[in-house]
């Protein structure tokens, strides 16, 4: 979803890149939660079990007790460490995936709206295309024909945020190639490289950054749900998506109803945090908020 | 307007074109020969060979895609390498159940998030907008797949109100004939009280859970599309003419109001036939999602392929019908 129109584009690119630095991040009311998530990347140091080898198989679908915060689940394995863990890569598919959409998109955004011509009309219409699926549609194609692994899910993921960032890119590219500053590049003999890389990326990074925190909240559900389609991350590796279809599949979702509730939580308040921060950051980027 | 019309359909083409090249070539990626994956695990040489020389495999590139291309023109997606049936005739026994299911769902989504959008846009600030936009972002955050888990849970073990899965209970599908393939409607038309109130009773938990996110989704864009027009001169000057403020809203703003909405559900409903694959899994419900999803897990190609296919057909035009839509909410569009 494009969150800026053409227009707004160009009056919140064309201003300061310093606004960065302000990022709105401690005032943000997102902050709280979205740190309290880089806890997950402390999983290996602090685990009190092993998610892949610890089961205690007398201790199957325990119910949330002293010993087991969150319970165990049916192989009897202590839920809280696997979610934890889980958390750990639900995070790293969802950074990765929109990393890399955002930075594909990004190259071919900018691409299309400096040279326009054939670039521009080839690219839009691979954009159209991607755009004509259903992301979740299409991610599912992309795993089932790749085979499903933690990778193909992060390329499936990274491929749905494409057509996003290149039509944002080439919108902010549209309105900046004509702006004074552009030309007067151009009329010192700059390269088209240089132009793009010193000038226009610089000028049109802050919504490009807004939409990316805000993707990173789609790209965990949809990285979530193609776990529950049992094509993300495959056994031993636990995640988030994958324990909430183990669940099901084994038909003890509704039996032990917390070895469903606890996964699905955290992926709620996960795509809240960054949510949350998007918009935070959006408020904080905008100079009409 | 009719101009404006053909140039939209022309433009269609490249982008059908398109998802079928896309399809084609998202097949020939598949590790391995196709034929072999095609054809099953259990296929005897013979027929791995058949096969190849039936989808035209020992063929140059381009070939193989105009004769793929030549199938799709005839409704020829092939047959279900697991039941053998031909995947059109899925297809057709199937999209009634999962355009049901999303329209009772994006009509829950405007029924319910249009008043809660109005609403919070004129108590701006207050107390019930803060509680609508925070619902709304939860809505937004939440994945479908475990909400309908929840649901079940709730209103099905522990409250034993609604139904956990499936269309129909079995004790009334003997007394009832579906005809349209949209059971509400074939209830209706055969005047079956028990079995309109069966059906719904069905529909209501999977209907739910598809539509909170569009719901959540179409309160927001309301309010932001309200509190703009609300801001505007006319408004002001219908107030100060002394007209109701119920008038007010819901004649002059709200009308007005409604342009960015409609795309909003425009583009939900096209979203949501997507997002019916977890949906339909998790309350197994007999539509195209369901399908897709037990072709996945048997890795029954043609069905993946099929279903896709269709999805994304369905989603282009869905799209087109919601841009000419504009001219009928709106008739100071001028289409060129």
């Amino acid at each position: 979803m494009d969150i800026f129109s053409h227009k707004d584009a160009a009056t919140f690119s064309a201003n300061r890149p310093p606004a960065f630095l302000k990022i709105y991040l401690w005032q943000n009311r997102a902050s709280v939660d979205d740190r309290s998530f880089l806890l997950a990347l402390l999983a290996p140091i602090l685990r009190p079990y092993d998610p892949a080898i610890d089961r205690d198989y007398l201790a199957r679908l325990v119910a949330p007790s002293a010993a087991h915060w969150f319970g165990t689940d049916g192989l009897g394995r202590d839920l809280l460490v696997l979610v934890w863990y889980g958390t750990r890569t639900s995070l790293l598919i969802s950074l990765i995936s929109v990393g890399l959409g955002a930075s594909v998109g990004l190259c071919f955004g900018l691409a299309a709206g400096y040279f326009r011509g054939w670039l521009e009309v080839t690219i839009g219409w691979v954009t159209d295309i991607l755009l004509a699926f259903p992301s979740i549609l299409l991610a599912i194609a992309i795993v089932t024909v790749t085979s499903p692994s933690l990778q193909s899910v992060m390329i499936a993921v990274s491929v749905v945020q494409i057509p996003i960032y290149i039509r944002l890119a080439r919108s902010v590219v549209l309105s900046l190639r004509e702006q004074e500053f552009i030309q007067a590049a151009k009329a010192l003999g700059a390269t088209p490289m240089r132009v793009i890389l010193r000038h226009i990326l610089p000028a049109s990074l802050a919504p490009l950054v807004v939409q990316a925190t805000l993707s990173i909240g789609t790209a965990t559900l949809e990285a979530a749900g193609l776990g529950f389609l049992g094509l993300g991350a495959q056994p031993p590796t636990p995640e988030l998506g994958t324990m909430l279809s183990d669940a099901f599949k084994g038909g003890y979702s509704l039996s032990a109803p917390w070895t469903t509730l606890f996964p699905g939580l955290v992926i709620t308040l996960m795509v809240l945090a960054f949510n949350l921060l998007g918009d935070g950051l959006r408020d904080g980027l905008d100079p009409r908020s | 307007m009719p101009q404006y019309i053909l140039k939209r359909l022309l433009g269609l083409v490249p982008v059908l074109f398109g998802i079928t090249l896309a399809v084609f070539l998202l097949l020939r990626f598949i590790p391995g020969d196709p034929a072999i994956v095609l054809a099953g695990e259990r296929a005897t040489p013979d027929q791995i060979a058949n096969l190849r020389e039936q989808l035209g495999l020992n063929k140059p590139l381009l070939l193989q895609y105009f004769a793929f291309l030549g199938h799709l023109l005839k409704l020829d997606f092939g047959h279900s390498i697991i039941s053998g049936i031909p995947v059109i005739d899925e297809i057709r026994s199937r999209w009634a159940a999962t355009f049901e299911l999303a329209i009772a769902a994006i009509l829950g989504a405007i029924g319910l998030g249009i008043p809660a959008g109005v609403g919070a846009a004129v108590h701006k600030n207050r107390a019930a907008d803060h509680l609508l936009m925070s619902s709304s972002l939860i809505g937004v955050s939440l994945p479908v797949y475990w909400l309908g888990l929840l649901l079940i849970y709730l209103f099905s073990i522990v409250l034993k109100w609604l139904p956990p899965s499936g269309r129909l209970s079995v004790e009334i599908g003997f007394s009832f004939r579906p005809m349209t393939g949209f059971y509400i409607l074939d209830a209706l038309l055969q005047v079956n009280p028990g079995a309109l109130v069966d059906v719904l009773s069905h529909l209501i938990l999977p209907a739910l859970t598809l539509g909170t996110i569009p719901l959540a989704i179409v309160a927001r864009m309301t309010r932001s599309a309200m509190l703009e027009v609300l801001s505007q001169d006319y408004i002001r000057t219908a107030r100060a003419k002394g007209l109701p403020d119920r008038g007010v809203i819901f004649r002059h703003a709200l009308k007005n109001a409604l342009l960015p909405i409609s795309t909003t559900i425009g583009v939900q409903f096209g979203t949501l036939l997507g997002g019916a694959i977890l949906t339909e899994t998790i309350f197994s419900w007999p539509g195209i999602g369901s399908w897709i999803y037990d072709g996945i897990l048997a890795r029954d190609y043609p069905v993946v392929q099929g279903g896709v296919v269709f999805v994304a057909i369905v989603f282009v035009l869905i799209n087109l019908l919601v841009d000419l839509s504009y001219a009928w909410i709106d008739p100071r569009i001028q289409f060129r």
